[in-house]
């Protein structure tokens, strides 16, 4: 099958559950029911593609297929920053309450630790960026260790509310935050695109990427701070997902097996509409609400995420 | 005109490179020899600003390496490094194609395909061209590897130690053909080489390190005589005359 037609397939898939979703069960209600459903189709869409071109490109300049960009301590940085608010100012606060605000300090307190994270190490000397991803594990494990500190000293019931934010939902997104995500994603990903054929090069290795004329700390720099503000701008608006961008882009390098980052990332795009559209819709109209998307999602992604390294160990044998 | 003007790289507090200057011969076959550690891959890699030099600079045209604009520098300079690790599947073909990235940005004209199709029929990889390099053997791999650095089409070349792990016929079979671009296509060929003989052989020009300093440097046969040889690896190391080629007979000195 060429991968154009593969693309198709994805394509009709997605508009299908994306019509089911909002069309099914409308009874009518185009004033109440259909706008609320597309603002949720909307989060939906931006988050899935936002977390899959991060993921994508984020690989390829780590040149790793198991990493992603919460591994470098995005994901338990939001946590931190939930829990501290929650901590100190309670969850009547206005932190907490409004949504803009929150949505906010949790994108500029991610951007701005990730640029200072990287400033810090590329300005500590050349280093290679395998020890960029290990000082992002060990911090992300540092946030996450001062962050279930945090929670078990809290009050009972102030962490039940707190619960609510370690999931992803989409079922409370704030339709203003929705558009200003849009234009913060889309900017992003309109800028990045313009290297999407010095990425394909990136893939076969920093030394022949620079033979063959890619600039390629700036473009490593730049690529990095445009997933941090992808994933930030994502997860401050509907939750961490840490183990969606993982499934999404290793399905797409098996399922296209390309070295072309246009097809990479709008394959794996679409596969996020699918499954976060799809999943949604199984979860509101079958599950009836029983569980959250995101526990699925995590759920799947973990026991993926334990096949590719069994994968990858047996590889390297 | 590459010229290497006084260049030290430190790892840590050990120079590993120490002020270092040489002049690359163009259209010339330049070899650098020497010990495990003599700095020679650290050498080549910063010529091709792969690395920086701490001290010193790398001139091409006399001016700096680090200054030229990267898509220029490589459409001049080209280099291949000895592992190609890479987590992508890719056709032979795919991979030389990437050899046009410094003209064509990605989007293959007419003209870029030409030079791909006479880079692969040029390594004699014609048959071979749709296979994954995953699939291939070491030598076919190297080969498609400088298929790649032939579409490039720069004037110099800089390989390290591209016959590593190759046998002997694949190594010969690289060597002529690195000859045959000298020769037929003008390029300038700089190669870091672990077989003494090899270089004996096929170079017109060798530069010889150890520790991190030249000893030697200078045309082929002023440097494989014993009495160079031994300033160079501390072995005294017989010559001997066969078909006006010079080889070294190292094995049991």
């Amino acid at each position: 099958m060429r991968n154009r037609t593969k693309m198709l397939i994805l394509l009709v898939i997605a508009i299908i559950f994306t019509a089911l979703y909002l069309f099914q069960g409308l009874n009518g209600s185009y004033d109440y029911a259909l706008p609320r459903r597309a603002i949720k189709v909307l989060a939906m869409a931006l988050t899935g593609v936002a977390i899959a071109y991060s993921t994508v490109i984020f690989q390829t300049i780590t040149h790793n297929r198991i990493l992603t960009p919460s591994v470098m301590g995005l994901d338990s940085l939001y946590m931190l920053v939930q829990t501290v608010i929650y901590y100190f100012f309670g969850s009547m606060s206005i932190l907490v309450i409004n949504k803009n605000y929150n949505f906010f300090i949790s994108v500029i307190a991610m951007i701005v630790f990730a640029l200072l994270l990287y400033r810090f190490l590329f300005n500590a000397g050349k280093r290679p960026i395998y020890f960029l991803l290990l000082v992002g594990i060990i911090i992300g494990t540092f946030l996450g260790s001062i962050t279930t500190f945090m929670q078990v000293l809290i009050d009972p019931n102030e962490f039940t509310s707190l619960q609510n934010k370690m999931f992803a939902s989409f079922n409370n997104v704030n339709g203003d935050l929705v558009w200003l995500a849009m234009v913060i994603i889309v900017l992003t990903i309109i800028y990045g695109w313009r290297v999407i054929r010095e990425l394909d090069v990136l893939s076969l290795g920093r030394d022949n990427a620079i033979n063959l004329g890619v600039n390629y700390d700036k473009i490593v720099k730049s690529m990095l701070v445009l997933s941090a503000i992808l994933i930030a701008t994502s997860t401050a608006l509907v939750g961490p997902i840490t183990f969606f961008g993982l499934i999404v882009a290793n399905l797409s390098y098996q399922y296209f097996n390309t070295y072309k980052h246009s097809v990479l990332i709008v394959g794996a795009s679409l596969m996020s509409l699918v499954a976060l559209i799809g999943g949604q819709w199984i979860v509101e109209r079958i599950f009836t609400f029983d569980t959250t998307l995101s526990v699925i999602i995590n759920f799947i992604g973990g026991i993926y995420f334990i096949y590719l390294l069994l994968k990858e160990s047996r590889a390297s044998v | 005109m590459i010229q290497v003007k006084e260049i030290t790289k430190y790892f840590g507090k050990k120079p590993v490179v120490d002020n270092v200057s040489v002049n690359i011969q163009p259209g010339k076959i330049t070899s650098f020899i020497g010990p495990n550690g003599a700095g020679k891959s650290t050498l080549l890699s910063m010529v091709s600003r792969l690395l920086d030099a701490d001290t010193g600079e790398v001139l091409l045209d006399k001016s700096d390496v680090r200054k030229w604009k990267s898509d220029e520098f490589s459409k001049r300079i080209s280099i291949l490094k000895q592992s190609n690790y890479m987590n992508v599947r890719l056709t032979i073909r795919e991979l030389v194609s990437f050899g046009r990235f410094p003209y064509s940005k990605g989007r293959l004209n007419a003209e870029d395909i030409k030079m791909v199709d006479q880079a692969i029929e040029y390594m004699n990889l014609k048959d071979l061209e749709n296979n994954y390099l995953d699939e291939l053997s070491g030598g076919q791999r190297q080969r498609a590897f400088i298929a790649m650095v032939i579409a490039q089409d720069t004037e110099y070349i800089l390989l390290d130690e591209p016959l590593n792990n190759l046998d002997m016929k694949h190594s010969v079979q690289i060597m002529k053909i690195l000859r045959k671009l000298v020769t037929e296509l003008g390029k300038t060929v700089v190669i870091v080489l672990h077989d003494i003989n090899f270089a004996s052989v096929y170079s017109d020009y060798i530069v010889a390190l150890k520790n991190g300093r030249v000893v030697k440097d200078g045309p082929t046969h002023e440097i494989i005589n014993s009495n160079a040889l031994k300033e160079i690896y501390d072995m005294d190391i017989p010559i001997q005359e066969m078909n006006s080629c010079r080889i070294c007979v190292y094995f049991n000195s």
